[in-house]
């Protein structure tokens, strides 16, 4: 037998070891030990998140497909009053403090 | 050291066991540090199985023969090159590759998506370790890479057919398609089994699957070029299962990228896609199957091994599990929104959907019914290329044609009156196109001629898309029809980078008719003498004789052939056979001359070489056949212009997922 692939062996299985325990080494006690997860509140909101992306995405599908023509006149006017009305409402849900959260220019810009 | 390969193996299995198993109680029982020492060991497992694939490399470069397999597939003549690749010339070599891939390409999705999805992750680690765990266990326990024998004085030599640049570079890019499908699918389980079904997961995987999907289609282009100059037929693509093993998962996660918008888009088709993603991987799993367990003969299934119950408990197990998981969490699948009109770009997706997966099934019926017909009746009763080009056709014009209709259409619903207007350019470029090939004689095949048609429809579309939306753009700013341009795909590069794929598609398809539908053969029944000429279209071939070449792992047999194209002296060609020492097989050296200006390559090939100096030959007129590997390089701009990572769309989601704060 290789003592040498003996040796790298062992080392190799120690610094595995040493790796997967590091997070009991580094907190042997901790406060809280659960898992983070989403409060129902929090899952809502990314939920909501979703809907408005995706409302401003076929807001700017639909101003494009317009645009080059793939869309009639009228089938635009009839299907963007609804998708404005649902952009609008999952912006209002979330009524964010913070600015980026409303869309910009950019989102519903093709 | 095949003690050290060994070895590391060995922790490489503990730490994945421990990944599946710990991580699993961690996600079932909500304990961080747990979960976090799972992910620690599905990064470790990483590092032992670079280990040992160091160890088995460095073997097969050392021509070390106490290794099985390194003296099963090398020899001391091999070039330094192929020793390298008969790393996965093997099925113990090819299963190391499997997982060394996976371990890589899974430690990354989970180290770069630790922030956005935190909720699916705890599943997503022991998902992956219990995949790993399979291949692990089989290298470990079932068909090890370091066993080792008392060394011979040479080994057995590579299979001549893998000596062969293409072979290079073929097997990898094919396992990190293969792979790359376990994570889409392990993300798509973990958001089953944490009951976020949202659409997180498709948002974290979306480029996972667009490079699993480009590698296994660039491979499958590779492979081709593989066949057409290495197997020798004339050829390119045999509806060999081990060829149709890799198309079967492509196919499916092309119909999964498609539908995938949908979902995206409309919130619809979320249990389709989650079938959709498991069938892809379940389907590159018996690829692999196919590939490595010699269950039916090839010419790619060069081993024959007990690995095949194995394999195939594994994908009853995962296709199984996967079932169940999704029939549990059916409630949460249900999709809030319904298709709003037939005329739709989300109804072209599902038309598109399923044709692609009828195709695909159309093409797993051809493989397994052998192994059916062979249980039931007790022989074996192979599918042909016939019952492959009927479906392709069937399936295929349908799709082609979608491929040119579907772009035009808008989303949610569209006018007839509208449709038409977009249609009508490229409708009018196809009747030109096709009324041009018919009076140009393309009429001897009608088949192609319909795909030529289709194929100019689908091109004018492309071309049409591309010029409406620079000139919608050009409408808003400033900006210069180039930079009109260039914003617009910018700024939706998976829409252009998606037709940019179709026009590498299309292109493949006007090379696969040039060649499958115009193409000519000429096989004299008579041997050719040295001196004597035979004629094939404008071609004289004259037959010079032939010759014998010594190199360090076989010898070289030549036939040279004068060649004139009207008249008009071309070159000497040289096509043939090489005996190999080790390995005691013959392979085929074809000789191939492209005409890029007529779009079409001589093709030579030397059947027998006679005692007298005679020779038998058959020779192929090859037309448009360089278009299939153009294709790919298209086929390569596309896809990176696709998954090319977007700075605005990143900026989207951080602002999304702000609401799930980690």
């Amino acid at each position: 037998m290789d003592l040498a692939a003996v040796v790298l062996a062992v080392l190799l299985a120690v610094a595995c070891v040493a790796f997967v325990a590091r997070p009991f080494l580094r907190e042997p006690a901790p406060e809280d030990d659960r898992l983070a997860e989403l409060s129902p509140q929090e899952r809502e909101r990314v939920r909501i998140a979703e809907e408005r992306d995706r409302a401003l995405a076929a807001l700017k599908e639909l101003e494009f497909d317009h645009r080059t023509g793939k869309i009639s006149d009228a089938d635009y006017r009839e299907l963007v009053a609804p998708l404005r009305r649902q952009a609008a409402e999952a912006l209002r849900a979330l009524d964010p403090p913070r600015n980026e959260a409303r869309p910009k220019r950019e989102d519903v810009r093709a | 050291m095949p003690e050290l390969g060994r070895a590391a193996l060995v922790v490489a299995f503990g730490l994945i066991v421990y990944a599946a198993v710990a991580g699993g109680y961690a996600a079932f029982r909500g304990r961080r540090r747990l979960h976090d020492s799972a992910t620690n060991a599905l990064f470790a497992s990483l590092g032992a199985v670079a280990v040992a694939a160091l160890v088995l490399l460095a073997a097969l470069v050392r021509h070390d023969f106490s290794l099985v397999y390194v003296a099963d597939h090398t020899s001391r003549e091999l070039p330094l090159r192929y020793a390298v690749s008969a790393f996965w010339g093997g099925q113990q070599g090819s299963l190391l590759l499997w997982l060394l891939v996976l371990t890589g390409m899974g430690s990354a999705a989970v180290a770069l998506n630790r922030r956005l999805i935190r909720e699916i992750l705890p599943w997503t680690v022991p998902i992956l370790g219990g995949i790993a765990s399979f291949f692990v266990f089989m290298l470990v326990f079932v068909a090890s890479p370091f066993a080792t024998a008392p060394a011979p004085a040479d080994g057995v030599g590579l299979n001549p057919s893998l000596q062969n640049p293409y072979m290079m570079a073929h097997p990898p890019l094919l396992y990190l398609g293969y792979v790359g499908l376990t994570i889409p699918f392990a993300f798509a389980m973990a958001a089953l089994a944490s009951k976020r079904t949202d659409e997180r997961w498709i948002v974290v995987t979306r480029r996972w699957t667009l490079a699993s999907w480009g590698f296994l289609g660039f491979a499958i282009l590779l492979g081709a070029k593989w066949a057409y100059e290495e197997v020798g037929w004339g050829g390119w693509y045999a509806w060999d299962p081990v060829e149709n093993a890799a198309l079967m998962p492509w196919l499916v996660s092309t119909a999964f990228l498609h539908s995938v918008m949908v979902q995206e888009k409309k919130n619809m088709l979320r249990v389709w896609n989650v079938v959709l993603v498991t069938g892809a991987f379940a389907l590159s799993l018996f690829g692999t199957f196919l590939t490595r367990s010699g269950v039916i003969s090839s010419i790619h299934s060069f081993t024959q091994s007990s690995i095949g119950a194995w394999f195939l408990g594994f994908i009853a197990v995962v296709i199984a599990a996967s079932i169940t998981l999704i029939l549990v969490r059916l409630p949460l699948l249900r999709s809030p929104t319904r298709l709003e009109s037939l005329v739709s770009r989300e109804a072209a997706f599902l038309y598109n959907n399923l044709f692609l997966v009828a195709l695909a099934l159309t093409v797993l019926w051809g493989v397994v019914y052998p192994l059916v017909s062979e249980a039931v009746r007790g022989f074996a009763v192979t599918v042909g290329a016939p019952y492959y080009d009927f479906f392709a056709i069937a399936f295929g014009l349908p799709l082609v044609l979608l491929m040119g209709i579907g772009p035009l259409v808008a989303w949610r619903r569209a006018s007839l009156r509208a449709l038409g207007m977009s249609l009508l350019w490229p409708t009018g470029v196809a009747l030109v196109t096709g009324a041009l090939l018919l009076a140009a004689g393309a009429g001897s095949s009608p088949a192609g001629l319909v795909g030529y048609t289709f194929a100019s429809f689908v091109l004018a579309a492309i071309v049409l898309e591309f010029a409406r939306g620079t000139r919608a753009r050009r409408s808003l700013g400033d900006d210069g029809w180039l930079g009109s341009f260039a914003g617009l795909v910018g700024r939706n590069r998976r829409r252009y980078g998606g037709y940019v794929v179709h026009a590498a598609i299309v292109i493949l398809l006007i090379g696969a008719i040039g060649i499958g539908g115009f193409g000519t053969t000429r096989a004299p029944r008579r041997a050719l003498a040295p001196g004597a000429t035979m004629r094939i279209g404008a071609y004289d071939l004259t037959y010079l004789g032939s010759a014998q070449r010594r190199t360090a792992n076989a010898l070289e047999m030549r036939a040279r052939f004068d060649v004139a194209r009207d008249g008009k002296p071309l070159g000497v060609l040289s096509a043939g056979k090489n005996r190999y020492f080790a390995e005691q097989q013959t392979s085929n050296e074809v000789a191939i001359r492209s005409d890029w200006l007529r779009g079409e390559d001589l093709f030579v090939i030397v059947g027998k070489f006679n005692n007298d100096g005679s020779i038998f030959v058959k020779v192929l007129i090859n037309p448009l056949v360089n278009l299939i590997w153009l294709a790919g390089l298209v086929f390569v701009g596309g896809s990176l212009i696709a998954m090319w990572p977007d700075a605005r769309e990143q900026r989207r989601l951080a602002r999304r997922f702000a609401y799930a704060p980690a």
